[in-house]
């Protein structure tokens, strides 16, 4: 119910006759309507194809998924316009794509390419070590990964309007992510049950996030956007745990296209969201996947995707 | 007994739809298979991606038996993406999209274009007093109105709010703008 308890632009916008384009409702609604679904990343039109096929409520068009990213280094950047459009002409479901941190620049162009959600994202270079992009000054809409509540409710104060965890992307291991949703809604649980206005001064200033914000949160109970779970979501079982973890939809990356049998695995993922507390519609979707994507040891990494961003 | 609403929540904004109607006092369920839409009186089936709906109705088992539900007479509510799979045909959608058939309309998926065409604007409905406050989102557009179909609003000439005996499709979210005169409306038919 995240989208009810905004204010300004809807307010702005309500009792005119004149529609309004990129307003806050508009922008959150959008992320309202993905939830309990499977976005998936792809590279091709072709794979774009697949994801859809199964299911898929949107794809995230990129040049090279996380896992590749990592095996191969160098500077990671937005997509070519080319692929991105060759990918909207595919599909019929919503297309975002990929901005480094702080890149208007790439965004600006994104959004003239009329690409459906923008994620500032930690997967590709960051391009300023201390700024992150003015998200209200777009009318397309902005998705931003976070550790933690404190850098979530920053990139809301930025204007993103759906949040996700970090997790570790292209690693096919879950547990970055079960740590950051953990941290998010844990912290999102103690706020609702603060004892007075003093105490939320005090988790503003420990969380270095805006006190409106964290003052919303003390009202409602719930983040004031979307939380959706993306990094290292390999198998059906992976959903369902983040969806229980209160995650309300999930991001998959590398698990699709690293897995032995990606429309198989695909279609999976997109049924375990959907039946995310029914163990036994899981078990019967969870059998005969093929090889998941073979995963990593964080604890073994060189690059820590999770650790950019401020 | 009140009835049983039942809210399909098999992809999308279901959570909003369930929020206004607990808040309208209405005895609300999640739907996702056809144990749970057994149980209800009448449903709502909310906006999201009408093409992965589609294929999850025919996964879970749904497609069928909420098809005789209907055709029984059930009262629902289709937003958006439920306006899509219930209307009779169905333009620029899938070639594999489900059309239930519910409501003699032909509607063109994401008719306004990409997200950044997404928008708020007031409108008139038929029987408020007042403009309802409408966010379409990706929206459908209704191309065709079969002559039994009633009109209860439109946006720039074309139908946004149509209803043929115990079916209502709306193509923009009554649930997102925290007005629940559309909701109160559906309970208080049925």
């Amino acid at each position: 119910m995240s989208a009810n308890t905004e204010t300004s632009a809807a307010g702005a916008a309500a009792g005119q006759n004149r529609p309004a384009t990129g307003t806050t409702l508009v922008k959150r609604g959008l992320a309202e309507m993905l939830k309990g679904g499977v976005i998936m990343d792809v590279v091709t039109p072709d794979q774009a194809r697949i994801a859809e096929d199964a299911g898929a409520v949107s794809v995230m068009a990129l040049e090279r998924v996380p896992a590749d990213i990592r095996a191969h280094g160098g500077v990671s950047r937005m997509s070519d316009p080319e692929m991105i459009q060759g990918i909207q002409a595919a599909v019929s479901i919503p297309v975002m794509a990929k901005a480094r941190i702080g890149h208007f620049g790439e965004a600006q162009i994104l959004q003239a390419l009329g690409v459906d959600y923008v994620d500032e994202s930690e997967v590709l270079t960051p391009a300023d070590e201390v700024h992150h992009i003015d998200k209200w000054a777009f009318t397309v809409p902005f998705v931003c990964g976070a550790t933690n509540l404190g850098e979530a409710l920053r990139r809301i104060g930025e204007g993103a309007c759906m949040i996700r965890s970090k997790g570790e992307a292209g690693t096919g291991n879950i547990v970055e992510a079960v740590r950051h949703l953990r941290s998010i809604t844990g912290d999102i649980r103690r706020i609702a049950a603060a004892g007075d206005e003093a105490e939320l001064f005090e988790w503003a200033k420990q969380l270095r996030a805006p006190l409106p914000l964290v003052q919303e949160i003390a009202d409602t109970g719930v983040l004031p956007v979307p939380l959706f779970c993306a990094g290292g979501i390999a198998t059906p079982a992976d959903a369902s745990l983040v969806m229980q973890l209160g995650a309300e939809a999930v991001f998959v990356g590398s698990g699709i296209f690293k897995s032995s049998d990606p429309p198989k695995m695909a279609s999976a993922i997109v049924e375990a969201v959907t039946h995310f507390r029914d163990p036994e519609i899981l078990a019967k979707i969870s059998a005969g996947l093929g090889q998941a994507m073979a995963g990593l040891e964080t604890a073994a990494l060189t690059t820590k995707m999770a650790e950019r961003g401020w | 007994m009140k009835p049983r609403i039942g809210v399909l929540a098999l992809q999308g904004g279901f959570a909003a739809h369930g929020a206004i109607l607990d808040k309208l006092g209405a005895r609300t369920d999640e739907v996702r298979t056809p144990r749970q839409l057994a149980e209800v009186d009448a449903l709502v089936m909310p906006g999201g991606e009408s093409t992965t709906m589609s294929m999850l109705l025919e996964r879970s088992g749904l497609l069928e038996p909420l098809s005789e539900r209907l055709n029984e007479g059930m009262g629902v509510m289709g937003t958006c993406a439920g306006m899509i799979l219930l209307a009779r045909e169905v333009v620029d959608g899938r070639a594999d999209q489900h059309a239930l058939g519910m409501v003699d309309i032909t509607v063109r998926r994401n008719a306004y274009g990409t997200q950044i065409e997404s928008f708020e604007a007031d409108i008139d409905v038929d029987g408020l007093e007042s403009p309802f406050h409408a966010v379409f989102i990706r929206a459908p557009v209704v191309e065709r109105a079969g002559p039994e179909v009633e009109v209860l609003a439109r946006h720039e000439e074309r139908p946004v709010l149509c209803r043929s005996g115990r079916v209502t499709v709306v193509a923009f979210h009554p649930e997102l703008s925290g007005d629940e005169r559309l909701h109160a409306r559906f309970l208080a038919d049925l």
